[in-house]
């Protein structure tokens, strides 16, 4: 049987990854894509305690975040077509019209 | 396992929210004025108000799930005055925007009904689902101008970082959930002080983790990057709402997963929330100084308030709690009336943003002056205004819990914030006008402003009630 730790350690890892990506990518997509990472990073590990646990919470807790992260790709999609429409780019560093 | 019918009673407010929010977007498709979808939102927000009154709402539900009780309460009270004031004030706003659409009022109901599910949260699970249904119309919400560029980056500004957040949050909840076996929030209290868990590094991170994401949803430094381009770029009714719901919402989670949850560990949270507010406030007043823009300059307003609320958190008093209470409710009536006045100075080819358009106002509209005047010295927290009370509560409330340093910290930063409240009365009276500045008007803000005046005045000079209110509120 393959110890908790194992999957802890996956799910830092991908987590970190996550947030690695995210705070050094500049394409929106690419920036969005890392936080599905992050999202399914924390999906690996909150299984994993459920399975350990033997509690089904934490796989009830999986399905909402799975249902919520496709809610929430529709709208960030949306809002990124919505964004290109009037201005064709998908570069975080061009999104300047607010400073200060 | 026999399936057992839950409770319904303490839910009703949230089902009749739930039923309205679906009418409103159903309805959409028949009506083609959209005032009156204003006007109905309005009314079924009056329902659900009555609602909360109903016997047998203040009691838990689906097994410590959902919690109804004096707290989540108040806070709900909050939302749906502050829904009902933005309905009232985006009605002709949306028209000179161009952007009268249904949708509008259906999405401010949904992140309503999210903000009351996160008040009445007993499990990180509900809480996540509430936050995310707030989180997710009102991203929708910030883009909604979509011909305008700066919107729509508002709104993926705004998407980018919460989501970001929520990722946090739901770590924290996972550590939290490994470590305890449980998202139960009274239960993952018992079962740190049963098991000793206090001081485990996994519950210290999941804390941490915690706390950053709600950081983020109050917007409290240093994780408030996306409140200023947010709140300028998003149409200026949803800065109003954005600045008073989901803040709110933030605020009543935090008192409820750290005061519920980890009170075993408070020196921790503590220790954590001690140098956020200090940064929030610093960088909340002293950025706000300079700024041009007014919707900008509110943005970082906001943040310095969501400083001295934390406050509130800190004393973990139930006298800080309610003083914290307090303040989002008279912080709700002020900014909105504040917001109120910008959207007024709104017209068709004139955006009446900018600081210098308020030069003179008090010449050519004098009624709108004073107004705004009243709201910036409530603002700023001079009496006779509500925000001096509500200052004055947090701040006894901080002293009596022991934090007197921590109160001078906040006393200086108000007094510097004066400066920026009060360089736009400056404006408005001491200067004269340089260009004719048409209001819009309409009688649902006419209504609006006079909700938020008489209320910032009545709760300035009689505090007693309110305050009392959200002391018994309080479990």
């Amino acid at each position: 049987m393959v110890p908790l730790n194992w999957y802890l350690m996956l799910s830092a890892a991908v987590f970190s990854i996550g947030v690695f990506g995210f705070l050094t990518r500049r394409n929106i997509i690419i920036m969005f894509m890392s936080v599905e990472l992050m999202l399914n990073a924390v999906n690996i590990s909150l299984v994993a305690f459920s399975h350990y646990l033997q509690d089904l919470r934490g796989q009830v807790l999986v399905f909402f975040i799975v249902t919520v992260a496709a809610a929430e790709a529709a709208i960030g999609l949306a809002i990124i077509i919505a964004l290109f429409r009037n201005k064709a780019t998908a570069h975080v560093d061009d999104m300047n019209e607010m400073k200060g | 396992m026999p399936l057992v019918m839950p409770d319904l009673r303490p839910i009703a407010p949230e089902i009749v929210m739930t039923c309205l929010a679906l009418f409103i977007l159903v309805a959409d498709v028949f009506i083609r004025r959209k005032e009156t979808l204003a006007l109905l939102s309005v009314l079924g927000v009056a329902v659900t108000a009555f609602a909360f009154a109903l016997p047998g709402v203040l009691n838990t539900t689906f097994g410590g799930m959902f919690i109804s009780d004096g707290y989540s309460m108040f806070f709900k009270i909050i939302f749906a005055l502050n829904v009902i004031l933005t309905v009232l004030i985006s009605v002709k706003y949306l028209d000179v925007e161009k952007v009268n659409f249904g949708e509008y009022y259906a999405l401010i109901l949904f992140a309503t009904l999210g903000m009351m599910i996160m008040a009445s949260a007993g499990d990180l699970i509900v809480l996540y689902l509430g936050l995310e249904l707030m989180a997710l119309s009102t991203y929708v919400l910030a883009g909604f101008i979509r011909y305008d560029m700066k919107s729509n980056e508002a709104a993926l500004k705004y998407f980018l970082l919460g989501s970001f957040a929520s990722a946090f949050l739901l770590y924290g909840i996972s550590l939290a959930y490994g470590l305890t076996g449980t998202t139960d929030l009274g239960r993952i209290a018992m079962t740190i002080e049963q098991q000793g868990l206090a001081g485990k590094p996994a519950l210290t991170m999941s804390m941490i983790l915690i706390a950053v994401a709600f950081s983020f949803k109050i917007a409290a430094v240093p994780f408030h990057m996306w409140a200023p381009d947010a709140y300028e770029g998003a149409p200026t009714s949803i800065t109003a709402f954005m600045s008073v719901g989901p803040k709110a919402a933030g605020f009543a989670v935090i008192g409820r997963v750290f005061l519920m949850a980890f009170p075993m560990v408070r020196a921790e949270w503590v220790t954590i929330f001690i140098p956020i507010a200090i940064l929030t406030m610093a960088v909340g007043n002293i950025v706000a100084l300079s700024q041009t823009n007014i919707k900008r300059m509110l943005a970082y307003s906001s943040i310095a308030h969501a400083g001295y609320a934390l406050l509130g958190i800190i004393t973990g008093t139930p006298d800080g709690l309610a003083s914290m209470m307090n303040y989002m409710l008279i912080y709700a009536f002020m900014n909105m009336g504040a917001f109120a006045v910008i959207i007024m100075l709104r017209s068709e080819g004139f955006k009446g943003d900018t600081i210098s358009d308020y030069e003179g106002l008090s010449k050519t509209h004098p009624l709108a002056a004073a107004l705004m005047l009243v709201f910036m010295f409530s603002l700023t927290g001079i009496p006779p205004t509500a925000g001096f009370m509500g200052k004055f509560y947090i701040f006894m409330a901080a002293i009596n819990a022991g934090y007197t340093w921590l109160v001078i910290i906040a006393v200086i930063f108000s007094a510097i914030s004066a400066y920026f409240y009060l360089r736009i009365v400056m404006y408005m009276y001491m200067k004269d006008p340089k260009e004719t500045v048409t209001l819009t008007t309409s009688p649902s803000m006419g209504l609006a402003l006079a909700i938020t005046t008489v209320a910032v005045l009545a709760i300035g000079m009689f505090p007693a009630k309110v305050v009392y209110l959200a002391r018994v509120a309080f479990p």
